[in-house]
């Protein structure tokens, strides 16, 4: 009996992993379809989830069906012809969206849906990230209906309580259909407008997981994976804007390191000093592919793509040495250009003193000094006394590391510039 | 996590035989359908044994090669995939869309550096390269 018992259980267990598994894949789907036919996203999520809920009823007495997109679609569209009869009976008028509902149920509406999905998913994806909600609503609402995530799942991704994501999410299906976000891809510019928002939240993702370190919950690195998909399936659905592929490249570039960016004892290891061996060779010949289609799409690259091109030279390179940083240096210059910054300028300045030598760097850098928005930037001081320290004038190199170190909150890195600025020293009164 | 989807040969693969028109264009759809969900990061299929050969190793590590073709068909590799899935649940369900007939199909796991785990932490790991190192320089290599 107690035999018989655990095998029901761990069948149970099984099973519901499988309806996870099917949730995954069709969810989105299944949302997209029933939000274009209902107009409403938040009754289509419930319409969804009803027939999840059904699954889990019946999968264990029928086994999983042969089908099992197609049996949750048609189980979605029972629940919604009886939701909207049932309010047609209530309000004892005819709904203009009930009666299309029951004439469309011939022909198999399963069938009608799988054609016209694509361009369904595109516009799930542009609504969830439209304009009027918030960032932060638009990453819960994106990874809950695209990405199929539960509450539970982005609360502990983002480290906040699982009831603030659930307002989050109710609040933002409320302000669509308060400001009557209608259901489309706009075209031309305004796509790619658009398109813009929905890149942003897919990057904020990917940075969320990209900046947790190892040991924490798993569902934080796996943001990473979750971003990667979203660039992976927005690249066919839009494969002709640019900078979609330019993102999936500067993703799957950035991903193919994640291996090699912390050392032994959890700490992050700089590109310089990664172990080349450990970059994921699968991860960045799907990058450069990407890359390539960014730039075959026509006009110049955008930021995203620019972002790829530089990551794309270090991963080209075995070594640091071989890296091709006159091209580096270009490519700053030209992603400086369209999003100027003091941060981009500063990597730029890194890359020139490699391709031009330290004194050429410097110039770049000694611009930056009265910059208000990098006060209090460690890297600053950081890469300022590397170029001294190069140039031989160690006094102001120690100074400079100095500062540094009283910028930077981690405690190792404060260390290492002590030891760098006490290096200096050393070597003035010797 | 990533999976390998394993297509075993049959006759016609190891003949040679290329697929009919509909089953091209089956497998064409169904491949479509696993990068457009963004999961296929990538699917390759093999030439028949016949054109291929194994490097057999003896106890002293020295080498044999025998030509191709090999007999066992049915425990040869013919093609495969590499999935990138959130679970071995999903990796199955995805195949059981696939357009096959009469054939079995194996879906096994790919190794990351977090299937280790606990067991091989850096420490082990770093520890482990140092023993190779110190084999390697007894060994006079």
């Amino acid at each position: 009996m107690p035999d018989a018992l655990s095998r029901t259980a761990s069948a149970t267990a099984d099973l519901h992993r499988v309806v996870d598994a099917v949730w995954r894949m069709e969810s989105a789907k299944l949302i997209a379809a029933l939000t274009r036919v209902t107009g409403d996203v938040g009754l289509a999520e419930e319409l969804a989830q009803d027939a999840l809920v059904a699954a889990l009823e019946r999968w264990p007495e029928t086994g999983v069906p042969a089908k099992p997109g197609a049996w949750l679609m048609a189980t979605a569209k029972h629940r919604a012809i009886d939701t909207f009869r049932r309010a047609e009976r209530l309000e004892r008028k005819t709904a203009l969206l009930g009666r299309e509902l029951t004439e469309a149920e011939e022909p198999d509406w399963a069938a009608a849906l799988d054609e016209v999905v694509e361009d369904d998913l595109l516009r799930l994806v542009l609504i969830s990230c439209h304009p009027v909600l918030s960032r932060e609503a638009r990453v819960a609402l994106t990874l809950r209906l695209l990405g199929g995530l539960t509450t539970d799942e982005i609360a502990r991704a983002f480290l906040v309580a699982e009831s603030t994501v659930a307002q989050r999410i109710v609040r933002a299906k409320r302000t669509l259909t308060a400001a009557r976000v209608p259901f489309e891809v706009p075209a031309g510019a305004d796509l790619t407008a658009r398109l813009g928002s929905v890149l942003e939240v897919v990057y904020l993702i990917f940075n969320e997981g990209y900046s947790a370190t190892s040991g924490e919950d798993w569902v934080r690195p796996a943001l990473c994976q979750e971003a990667l998909r979203l660039g992976r399936i927005l690249a066919e659905l839009a494969p002709g804007e640019s900078e979609v592929h330019g993102l999936v490249a500067l993703m799957e570039i950035q991903a193919s390191r994640l291996r090699a960016r912390v050392g032994p004892s959890g700490e992050p290891v700089l590109l310089a000093d990664q172990d080349r061996g450990r970059w994921d060779r699968v991860l960045i010949g799907r990058g450069l592919a990407a890359l390539e289609r960014a730039g075959e799409t026509g006009g110049a690259l955008g930021p995203y793509a620019l972002q790829a091109a530089i990551a794309a030279c270090h991963a080209r390179a075995g070594t640091v040495e071989d890296t091709d940083w006159v091209r580096i240096a270009a490519l700053y210059e030209a992603l400086a250009e369209l999003t100027p910054s003091p941060v981009v300028e500063l990597n730029r300045a890194v890359a020139v003193s490699r391709a031009y030598g330290a004194a050429a760097g410097l110039e770049l850098v000694d611009v930056l000094v009265d910059v208000p928005a990098l006060r209090g930037y460690h890297l600053l001081p950081t890469v300022r006394g590397d170029l001294l320290e190069q140039l031989g004038r160690r006094d102001e190199a120690r100074a400079e590391f100095e500062l540094a170190a009283s910028l930077t909150r981690n405690v190792r890195q404060r260390a290492l510039l002590l030891h760098r600025a006490e290096a200096c020293g050393r070597e003035l009164s010797g | 996590m990533r999976f390998m989807v394993i297509v075993k040969a049959n006759e016609d693969s190891e003949q040679g035989i290329m697929p009919t028109e509909q089953q091209l264009a089956e497998m064409g759809a169904f491949n479509e359908e696993l990068v457009k969900a963004g999961v296929m990061l990538a699917g390759e299929g093999l030439h028949p044994s016949s054109k291929g050969a194994r490097v057999r190793f003896d106890e002293d590590g020295g080498t044999t090669v025998i030509d191709g073709p090999f007999a066992e068909t049915k425990e040869l590799v013919a093609g495969f995939w590499i999935l990138e899935v959130s679970s071995r649940e999903e990796a199955i369900e995805w195949i059981r869309k696939a357009p096959f007939r009469g054939e079995e199909i194996e879906v096994r796991q790919v190794f990351s550096a977090d299937d280790f785990g606990d067991a091989l932490t850096p420490e082990l790991r770093e520890q482990e390269n140092r023993q190779r190192a110190t084999a390697a320089a007894q060994h006079g290599s």
